[in-house]
């Protein structure tokens, strides 16, 4: 399925926001519309984007390399991207990354066994008043969860679990 | 007094039009758009004496100013790529208080004679863009965007622009080479955007904090906004305060407000009340201030913060106190610029990674003791080397924080 049949409105709508002769400039809302649904680019989508902005698949690829929000490989349906920069860090961003670590039995960079959640330290998220703090990046976009404690984290991904349980 | 720029604090819901139009909404632009020649609302804004609130402080009236007006279109741009560590103003600006941002960046935009402005939002601002989407298509529709605004000729179309995650992103060529769906790389300059921009137009990009700044000053006058601040640094800025504070957020104050007054009336004082040890008055990209009494009283505008050895910057003042090590706050520091070094130029790709070895060796406790010196020499040899600011920036902490906290660095090295 091409970007435009499966989203017609949304093509239209991104295109239309540059000149026509500049088309290029919608690679980036256009790759974020290739992995809403699973959350990272496939092939078919680079050659889909590359064939209708008339640049390379290896130009297209080559954004996806250099942003660290658009993915070429599956991960969890959520990826929990907590901040571990400097301010969050001066407020316990460190521990609490590890004690969520702790508590859901996984490591920095993996997924949880059923596949919910991937757990990533990221780079500054302009919430330094509020750590600690981190982003879950899905399918309906990112969301900011700030001033957390693992124990409303722990929560949020049962939430988070039961409603993907509920969708299958 | 009143917030200036944080006015939703006084005013519930000025987030919707019909409030922020009671209470002075879209005047000024009415009044620049219909009353005024674009060269006197730049004027106006030159007068006042406004600085760029990115971080670099550049006069914004006189940027506007240089606009190469022989080559059409013009555009201009918003950067809202609010990723410097220890920054977050811009953000609660675009959630709380967003008409006031987007009526600024109309002003602007009729100033520079340019008929279409973007506003590049970091990617993370997913929800802020949809909340700025919904706030245009409000202005579209009660006839403050679009075609022959005010019964004039002039029409302006502004549209949002996501990143997705690259703090590079903020300098402004690599942010125009972003918009243009390319990989974010600074370009080299000169040229300048005013004369060779987005799509090889003449643009002019300024921060968030700017543009809402814009507003008022075209409400109230030069004079007025002249009246609060200082000479060097004329009106009022956002300070967002983190760290070992207890009260960490975004306070608006007049540029003159010492250092005391912000972490100790505003922002509570210290947490269990420590001493303060260190200021980084511009985020990770700062210098590290050592810090005694006269640096506490010390105003914040640009040019006295500079008698410290550190630049003011966005204002992101990170507070660290005595419980800190200044070996672990630069590896840090480096960590995050070890990991958005774009890679373009040699100096900042390659002196990130060894610096950022280096940080880590030291402060994992097993680096030797010449470890320091070759960290030192090798920061201090990309000073002044690097393609853009930063690779520069991420010098600054690691030469001030062993040159001004050696002690900090002797217990950190294996014996």
């Amino acid at each position: 399925m091409s970007l435009e049949k499966t989203y017609p409105k949304e093509v239209k709508q991104i295109l239309s926001k540059y000149p026509p002769e500049h088309k290029r400039s919608a690679v980036m809302p256009l790759l974020y519309l290739a992995q809403r649904e699973e959350g990272y680019v496939n092939k078919a989508a680079m050659q889909d984007i590359a064939r209708m902005l008339d640049i390379t698949e290896t130009e297209v690829a080559s954004i996806i390399g250099f942003y660290t929000l658009y993915h070429d490989e599956k991960a969890g349906k959520y990826r929990m991207q907590v901040c571990t920069d400097l301010p969050c860090a001066l407020r316990g961003a460190d521990d609490f990354l590890k004690n969520l670590c702790g508590n859901l039995g996984i490591q920095v960079g993996e997924t949880t066994p059923d596949g919910v959640v991937t757990l990533e330290a990221v780079m500054c998220l302009a919430a330094c008043d509020k750590a600690p703090m981190f982003q879950t990046q899905g399918p309906d976009g990112i969301k900011y969860h700030e001033n957390m404690t693992v124990d409303k984290t722990m929560e949020l991904i049962d939430a988070l679990k039961k409603s993907d349980a509920g969708v299958k | 007094m009143a917030n200036v720029l944080l006015r939703h604090r006084d005013i519930a819901d000025i987030n919707k039009i019909d409030v922020y139009k009671k209470n002075g909404g879209f005047d000024a632009l009415k009044k620049a758009v219909s009353k005024m020649q674009p060269n006197e609302v730049t004027d106006v804004v030159k007068n006042s004496g406004l600085r760029g609130r990115g971080g670099a402080g550049f006069p914004t009236g006189m940027k506007w100013s240089f606009i190469d007006t022989k080559n059409w279109p013009h555009y201009v741009v918003a950067n809202a790529d609010e990723s410097e560590p220890g920054t977050f103003k811009d953000r609660e600006i675009m959630e709380s208080n967003p008409f006031q941002f987007l009526e600024g960046l109309a002003i602007a935009s009729y100033a520079v004679g340019a008929n279409a402005a973007y506003i590049y939002l970091r990617g993370e601002f997913w929800q802020v863009a949809a909340t700025l989407d919904e706030k245009i298509a409000d202005m579209e529709k009660a006839g403050y965007l679009g075609e022959n605004l005010f019964g004039t000729e002039y029409s302006l179309k502004i549209y949002t622009h996501l990143g997705a995650g690259a703090y590079i992103c903020g300098e402004e060529t690599a942010l125009l080479e972003s918009l243009e769906g390319k990989r974010g790389q600074p370009r080299v300059r000169p040229p300048f955007p005013p004369s060779f921009g987005l799509y090889g137009k003449p643009t002019i990009i300024n921060n968030v904090e700017t543009f809402t700044n814009v507003t008022p000053i075209l409400a109230n006058g030069a004079e007025w906004y002249k009246s609060m601040g200082t000479a060097d640094s004329a009106g009022v800025k956002i300070f967002s305060l983190s760290g070992r504070v207890r009260k960490p957020g975004n306070y608006e104050l007049p540029f003159g407000t010492t250092f005391r007054q912000l972490i100790y009336e505003h922002g509570g004082g210290i947490l269990d009340g420590r001493p303060v040890k260190a200021i980084m008055p511009a985020g990770a990209s700062s210098s590290l201030i050592a810090v005694d009494d006269k640096v506490l009283d010390t105003p914040m505008d640009y040019a006295t913060v500079r008698t410290l050895g550190a630049d003011l910057g966005s204002a992101s003042v990170i507070v660290l106190d005595d419980t800190v090590d200044i070996d672990w706050v630069i590896n840090k520091t480096i960590h995050f610029f070890k990991h958005e070094s774009c890679g373009k130029c040699t100096t900042c790709r390659e002196g990130n990674y060894w610096m950022k070895n280096l940080t880590e060796r030291i402060h994992s406790g097993t680096g030797a003791q010449n470890d320091v010196d070759l960290l030192l020499n090798v920061a201090k040899q990309m000073q002044g080397k690097c393609l853009c600011a930063l690779g520069e920036f991420s010098t600054m902490a690691v030469v001030t924080g062993i040159e001004r906290f050696p002690q900090d660095f002797k217990k950190a090295v294996k014996a």
